[in-house]
This record gives C-alpha cells, sequence and structure tokens, in this order.
C-alpha cells in the first residue's frame, strides 16, 4: 500500500529531478517553445515542497490536490494549469484514504490524464505531454518501472512528430526533429514514482 | 442609472500592459455613462510575461457585483489557467465565466454591452459575436 509518507517523497523527488534537469528542459523548450519550460516548473515544484512541508496534508488525496493548486498558483505557464490539473484531479481520485493500492494510483492517475486531455484538448501524436502521460499510465498497470520505461519511451517518440496543440503548433513542420520539452517533463514525473518507491 | 447589478469583466493576458490597455480602450469606447466594473489581470506577480492565477481571482473578486463575471483571455496559458480555476470551484466569484472571443474586440463588445445593463448570456454572446466582424 502507498501511504501519505510516498505521496511527499514522490513530489520530492519530482521536484528534485526538475531541479536537476531544468536547463534541459529549457534548452528542449528553445527552439519549439519560449524557452523557459525548465524554469518554471523549477519555481512551480519548489513551491509544492514549501506548501507541503508548511500545511503538512496527511492523505494522499490531500497532498497531491495541494501541489496541484499550488502549481496552478506558481508557474506563470501552460505547465501551470496541465500539471496542476493532473495532480488535483489524481489527488481528488483518490479520496481521503489514508493508504491507497498501486491498481487505485493507476486508476485515478488515468482521471488525471483523462483531465489535462479535455482542458488543453490535445490527444496521443499532438505532441505534448500526452505522449507520455498515457503510455506510462498504461504501463503502471504492470510496476512503476514499466511505467517509466513508456513515459521515457513516449517522451523520445515525440521528436518526428510535428506539434498540434500550444506555441510550438505554430511553427508547423519545422517543430519536427525536437524532444517535446512537456513529455520530457512528465517522464520526470513518472520517473518520481519508481524513485518514491525505491527509498 | 437604475441600480441593476453590471456584469463585471476581466481581461486576462500574458502581458500586464496589454491587459491594461484593453481595459482602458473598452472602457474609453463603452461611452462612459456607466461605470463597468473591468479589471485586467496580465502578466505575473513579478511583473514578467505570464499568467498569474492569483492576479485572476483578485480581479474577478474586484469587478464581481453579484451579476456574474465575464473573462476574456489572450490564448495558452492565460486560457488554460481560467479554464483550471473555474475547474477548482472556489478560486473564482460565482457566476464567473470564460467567454470564448477575441481579446481586444470581444472585451470591447462586452464592456459595451455589459454598461447597458445586460445580463451575463448577453454579454457572453456579444464578445462571441466579435469573431463574425470580417475587416477584408
Amino acid at each position: 500500500m502507498l501511504d501519505a509518507d510516498f505521496f511527499r517523497r514522490w513530489m520530492t523527488a519530482t521536484a528534485a529531478s526538475v531541479d536537476r534537469e531544468a536547463e534541459r528542459l529549457t534548452a528542449l523548450d528553445s527552439p519549439i517553445g519560449d524557452a523557459d519550460h525548465g524554469s518554471n516548473l523549477q519555481r512551480g515544484f519548489t513551491a509544492v515542497i514549501a506548501t507541503l512541508e508548511k500545511e503538512a496534508p496527511d492523505t494522499p488525496g490531500a497532498i497531491l490536490m495541494l501541489a496541484g493548486r499550488q502549481l496552478i498558483s506558481t508557474v506563470g505557464g501552460a505547465s501551470g494549469p496541465l500539471y496542476g490539473t493532473l495532480l488535483r484531479r489524481t489527488g481528488k481520485a483518490l479520496g481521503d484514504a489514508a493508504e491507497v493500492g498501486e491498481e487505485q494510483l493507476a486508476e485515478a492517475l488515468r482521471a488525471g490524464v483523462d483531465a489535462v486531455m479535455q482542458l488543453g484538448g490535445a490527444a496521443p501524436g499532438d505532441k505534448t505531454m500526452i505522449d507520455a502521460l498515457v503510455p506510462a499510465v498504461d504501463a503502471l498497470g504492470d510496476s512503476f518501472g514499466a511505467a517509466r520505461a513508456a513515459a521515457e519511451q513516449g517522451a523520445l517518440a515525440t521528436t518526428p512528430l510535428q506539434a498540434r496543440k500550444g506555441r510550438a503548433s505554430y511553427l508547423g513542420e519545422r517543430s519536427i526533429g525536437h524532444q517535446d520539452p512537456g513529455a520530457t517533463s512528465s517522464a520526470l514525473l513518472i520517473a518520481g514514482l519508481v524513485e518514491a518507491a525505491d527509498e | 442609472m437604475s441600480d441593476a447589478k453590471l456584469v463585471g469583466i476581466v481581461l486576462v493576458s500574458h502581458s500586464a500592459q496589454v491587459a491594461a490597455s484593453v481595459a482602458e480602450l473598452a472602457k474609453a469606447l463603452s461611452g462612459g455613462g456607466t461605470a463597468v466594473p473591468v479589471a485586467p489581470a496580465g502578466g505575473t506577480e513579478g511583473g514578467e510575461l505570464g499568467t498569474s492565477a492569483e492576479l485572476i481571482s483578485a480581479a474577478a473578486a474586484s469587478v464581481d457585483r453579484g451579476a456574474g463575471v465575464a473573462v476574456l483571455a489572450d490564448l495558452g496559458s492565460a486560457v488554460l489557467t481560467v479554464k483550471a480555476l473555474l475547474a477548482e470551484g472556489d478560486e473564482l466569484p460565482t457566476g464567473a465565466r470564460l467567454v470564448d472571443a477575441p481579446f481586444v474586440e470581444g472585451a470591447i463588445a462586452a464592456v459595451v454591452t455589459a454598461a447597458t445593463g445586460a445580463d451575463l448570456d448577453a454579454v457572453e454572446a456579444a464578445a462571441g459575436e466579435a469573431y463574425t466582424y470580417r475587416k477584408v
């Protein structure tokens, strides 16, 4: 079973990897975006960790809802409402249980990903975070490790795609040949599950 | 004027200057007879380009007179942040609504219509209709 500590470790691990990879995320965002993805997410997850420490929510659902709300408030770019909605809806789906099973998390995360697709209007193949998240959620039934591999594979597979959502879509064919920064950061979020489980 | 409640208008842009200037333009073009509550929510709290959920929430609260609030946004994170706040349920006043409209023309149509004491549905319709105004 996954308790509140697991979800705190998940957020901490994600914040650390976003911190580590911030420059790379911003570099990926330079040719096809507005070169702020790394710094925006860094600001957001730093605020998430601070607010989790201050408010100390004690259930998995409450942790993710607070984290999501904080991302919406602090990121400043489109990734704020998108990641914020992902975590908030996932948290909402977990309810107020003190512990949740892995299957429950997989189901809740699927609800979160569905909400992101509804909010942004993106579908698989549009060269967005959805291209990492959907395969990850599909593989989550097997293991966290399988989900991480699927997310990383999904992020890499965005390179040959033409962007159909967001600022990159204005570039048309010129968006081809660049890995999507949102799919890349989504893979970091999913990798955080493995790190949280290993600790 | 009657004391009918007026619809509030919030203008969300990536740029503080764009939001403030469009608010000023729309108010000037509405004739100035009735003080329609209009608030800009532009850029981040730090004064940079981007979107701030806090500024949007504060702007919406400041123009809420109980007749609903029409929120217009320019693009990308401005639109997504408003939608995410509306989905949250308690971040924006009851009756706040994202209005699908071109930012400048829609804002002017919304403010002019709100100044007549029209309700939120009419303000939304007028703003959306601005899409149909072709220039060539």
